[in-house]
């Protein structure tokens, strides 16, 4: 290039076609990142084996619970005895969130006192709310400890009633979550599914 | 530059020639080693570069070699470490090398980082030099928990768990984010294909990236040294550092030492105590994931326990996580947070010399409160060491002001 070519170069034209060749050039990797993203979402086959699970629950003692795994999640199924049910009320003054107004930790179903469909059966996900342990039960009453029986978090020290509330003071945030979940019978619970008769 | 001879076919200079012609050889090596001065007074401090590099090999070599028995599958992962512990010829041995190293990694970086702060690496002209530092220890950090996931036992799975979790704490995004990180509703086969992934692929070409961008950003600003000088003020008439010594064959001869005693110590690991007594491999971790069940007492690793400590002790989902962000970003900043005329402690008043040591307590205590369970008087003292570690770096720009530095020599000094 020579002096005279100097003169002559349009240099708006040029800047245009520079942002117009980078623009151009980050709208292209734009479109081919989306099937690379897209990749680190759950699989077809993943979002497949989140079919519900079906619990059966006719041999179920009063106070007895059982453990299962629902889209390799554990979940709590907890029969609750008389004695546990009356005691739910106790302590709501210590409660983060008493009456389940959180929205997403629940379906409307079991936005009630109980947090369930049946008052006698609680299906809450044992997934600390916090960073997701898995929560161990406590059911015993001390008194001395300002302990009315619940869940226990081993890692971080939260606690939860009998209905999966959490307490104030804690780091779980919120209460557990109740997965969604319907009776199939009296005596079978289908958790990863509430629609039809609930 | 260099360019090819005109004469095809005549030998001019023989082999290096021919080489030098094509590719800088005796020019990078002049550029890097034989003519890289550094200065002649590094003590013992200054290993721990070297010994990070030594390390960063162990773990690429048996870490090729444990990928050729390992699994990344759930349902064979924990199986298949097992059979390289005992079916494998020498598997023990490969595998103890690799998870030893992983804890050593941490132990001399962390010196290494110690080092910086005790001799102001990180001021003028160096902070980009400590920042790309820092982006490694980010890292590392990051191939470690990654690679902590693959044995697949229960501290495996419940210490992922936790982790990944913390991610959910990001309003908005964070549920979603989760989702994408584990690319299943819970952690499961999908998200150990990926880990493995990210461990054996995605972090240690970035960590190789940057160790190498590391040493050239090094190489342009020079080495600091215990005195906190510019060796490079002083020259000599040849141009040489007055006190400065060529890297190659000085500074590597005495790091063949420090090499031979680091080898030592981490063989005596490797061979009397590879779980060192739970620090290194934690207990839990003999038994396969059980998604039931989380273990009764769930800590992670030592090296990330000072910052657990601190995550642990706010009673608050997203505070929690915001001050465990903040702990690990901090020290990005130090090349500003610290308003000292001097970079050496040699030079520096009694301030800064009580605040560095109350951080190094602060930080020790904090790792060993990050192994304890969470019970109140543990939860307590993580709360006070807290607040002392970020008021370490929050309120440096102040302390180092008001602190009474000591003339800094022109030339390197010997203290006897």
């Amino acid at each position: 290039m020579n002096e005279d070519d100097v003169d002559r170069i349009d240099r708006n034209r040029r800047h245009f076609l520079t942002v117009a060749t980078a623009v151009t050039g980050a709208v292209g990797v734009g479109f081919v990142a989306v099937p690379f993203l897209s990749s680190l979402k759950p699989s077809a086959r993943a979002q497949a084996l989140g079919a519900p699970v079906e619990v059966p629950i006719g041999s179920m003692e009063p106070g007895e619970m059982v453990r299962v795994l629902w889209r390799g999640r554990l979940v709590f199924v907890l029969r609750r005895d008389e004695d546990m049910l009356a005691r739910l009320p106790d302590g709501i003054d210590q409660l983060e969130d008493p009456n389940s107004e959180v929205f997403e930790q629940q379906p409307d179903y079991a936005v009630n006192a109980t947090r369930s469909v049946k008052p006698e059966f609680l299906v809450v996900e044992g997934s600390c709310t916090h960073l997701g342990c898995a929560p161990l039960e406590d059911f015993d009453v001390r008194p001395a400890e300002n302990w009315g029986g619940g869940f226990f978090c081993p890692c971080h020290g939260s606690r939860f009633d009998l209905a999966g509330r959490v307490y104030k003071g804690v780091p779980a945030p919120t209460n557990l979550r109740v997965p969604p979940h319907r009776f199939v019978r009296d005596d079978l619970i289908l958790i990863g599914q509430d629609t039809g008769a609930a | 530059m260099a360019r090819i001879e005109a004469e095809v076919g005549k030998p001019q200079g023989g082999f290096m020639k021919w080489i030098d012609d094509r590719f800088p050889f005796t020019e990078t090596m002049k550029y890097h080693a034989t003519e890289y001065y550094a200065s002649k007074n590094f003590n013992w401090w200054y290993v721990f570069g070297v010994l990070a590099f030594v390390v960063l090999a162990i773990q690429l070599i048996t870490g090729i070699f444990l990928t050729m028995n390992y699994k990344p599958d759930a349902a064979q992962a924990f199986a298949s470490v097992e059979y390289i512990m005992r079916d494998v010829e020498w598997g023990w041995l490969i595998r103890y090398m690799h998870s030893t190293g992983a804890s050593f990694f941490f132990i001399v970086v962390y010196l290494h980082m110690f080092r910086a702060m005790m001799y102001g690496s990180y001021k003028k002209p160096r902070e980009l030099l400590w920042i790309i530092g820092m982006m490694i220890f980010f890292v590392l950090m990051a191939e470690g928990f990654a690679g902590y996931l693959l044995p697949w036992g229960q501290m495996s799975y419940w210490g992922a768990q936790v982790i990944i979790s913390l991610f959910g704490a990001i309003p908005g995004i964070g549920e979603g984010l989760v989702e994408i990180i584990r690319g299943d509703y819970s952690i499961s086969d999908i998200t150990l294909n990926r880990f493995f992934a990210l461990h054996v692929v995605v972090l240690p070409l970035s960590l190789i990236g940057l160790v190498f961008v590391h040493i050239v950003a090094l190489h342009e600003v020079g080495s600091s040294n215990p005195d906190g000088i510019e060796i490079k003020k002083n020259k000599g008439p040849d141009g040489v550092p007055l006190d400065g010594i060529a890297f190659h064959p000085y500074h590597t001869s005495k790091d063949l030492v420090a090499i031979i005693v680091f080898l030592m110590v981490f063989s005596a690991a490797v061979f009397f105590a590879p779980d060192m007594g739970g620090y290194f491999l934690e207990h839990a971790n003999f038994e396969p994931a059980n998604l039931t069940a989380t273990p009764e007492h769930i800590a992670p690793v030592w090296y990330f326990t000072p910052f657990y400590a601190i995550l642990r002790a706010v009673p608050d989902k997203l505070w929690g996580f915001i001050l465990f962000v903040l702990a690990v970003l901090l020290p990005v900043f130090l090349p500003w947070l610290d308003r000292a005329r001097v970079r050496s402690i040699r030079y520096r008043g009694w301030i800064y010399k009580t605040a560095l040591s109350v951080f190094v307590v602060t930080f020790l205590v904090l790792g060993w409160l990050g192994t304890m369970p969470a019970e109140p008087v543990y939860v307590l003292a993580a709360r006070i060491f807290s607040v002392l570690y970020f008021a370490f770096f929050l309120l440096m720009p102040y302390y180092t002001t008001i602190d009474k530095t000591k003339p800094v020599p022109d030339r390197v000094v010997y203290h006897d």
